[in-house]
């Protein structure tokens, strides 16, 4: 297929979305990460059951305390796609990539670089 | 179980805004599971404190810790040598660990991370209801094991109000109406002639209304 996607996504494999939990996003941040996506596979087609569910959920819990550290929520998103849906995958990493780039740098690491 | 429940951040951050070497400490009895004060919460919790100082431009240094239990001094002293080097302490477990460490580390503010809520049980993830107010004399013998001090909003104890509706309570629909549970339970198990018998006065006094409470077991004492 030969896909172009944006060379600064790092990929973190999981073995479902579902062993992501809202503490691996917050550090994700806390070590400087402007944003995260986590990619589950499509809703109703968990091969165990809920995981790509509780992952959406945890997205949402992140996202809610992000908001309130001043980081923002819209910077943890969570998105869904069979697992051979390449071309997806480029689109949805091309567009998180857009939104962190409208959304400027992880603001704690612009603070933390000032004070150095 | 004691119940808890998360306390916004914000509230927690006001309570920390003076301070710089901070420990986040959770408990890994009750409150771990309500998941509101375990090792997780703790992580969750001092990860967001750490990213509120850092945007802030403030130098914080935050840790973390999580105790058997916050209601047992034996746990506690395990902070003994490394408390000096904090000037605040959040404590995520219930009333009486956020009490009990205060207690035992008397020069340190200790701030509480939950709000402690009941003595309940977990219905599913994610729900816990109520089930005891600890009112220090059981008479689930003769309910047929259901409690009207804790589920009756009235706390009644010989049948229900004119407000029990198609066996939900007047306070909201919700709400099972406790005797009405009491009455299906009692015929299940086939003894509804004991709803029959007239409950006495209840003795308050091993209540709240008799002041802080304690147990005294001098066969266990040492």
């Amino acid at each position: 297929m030969r896909l172009q996607y944006p060379t600064n996504v790092k990929i973190v494999r999981v073995p479902c979305t579902g062993k992501v939990d809202v503490i691996h996003i917050m550090r994700a941040f806390e070590k400087g990460a402007d944003g995260v996506a986590v990619i589950g596979c499509l809703e109703g087609e968990c091969h165990f059951n809920a995981g790509n569910l509780m992952a959406r959920r945890r997205v949402e819990q992140a996202q809610k305390v992000l908001e309130t550290v001043g980081v923002g929520g819209e910077r943890a998103q969570m998105y869904n796609l069979s697992s051979s849906e390449g071309p997806l995958f480029a689109q949805y990493a091309t567009a998180m990539t857009e939104k962190i780039k409208a959304l400027g740098p992880n603001p704690i690491r612009t603070a933390k670089n000032k004070a150095a | 179980m004691i119940v808890a429940d998360k306390k916004p951040i914000e509230e927690i951050i006001e309570y920390l805004k003076d301070h710089k070497n901070i420990l986040v400490l959770g408990c890994n009895e009750c409150v771990t599971v309500c998941e509101a004060g375990g090792k997780k919460e703790v992580g969750v919790l001092a990860s967001a404190l750490r990213m509120y100082a850092s945007k802030e431009g403030k130098e914080v240094k935050i840790d973390e810790m999580t105790l058997e239990r916050q209601c047992d001094r034996e746990y506690l002293d395990e902070l003994r040598d490394s408390i000096d080097q904090y000037d605040a302490v959040v404590s995520l477990a219930c009333g009486v660990g956020v009490q009990f460490t205060a207690e035992q580390y008397h020069d340190k503010p200790v701030y509480p991370g939950v709000n402690t809520c009941f003595m309940g049980a977990t219905e599913e993830r994610g729900l816990w209801t109520e089930r005891c107010q600890g009112c220090g004399q059981c008479i689930l013998a003769t309910t047929g094991g259901i409690c009207p001090v804790a589920r009756c909003a009235k706390r009644l104890f010989n049948g229900p109000c004119g407000g029990s509706t198609t066996g939900r309570c007047e306070i909201n629909t919700e709400v099972d109406c406790a005797w009405q549970l009491i009455v299906d339970r009692l015929k299940a198990l086939d003894r509804l002639d004991e709803y029959e018998e007239l409950c006495p006065l209840k003795d308050w006094s091993t209540d709240r209304a008799g002041g802080p409470r304690k147990v005294v077991r001098e066969d266990v004492q040492q």
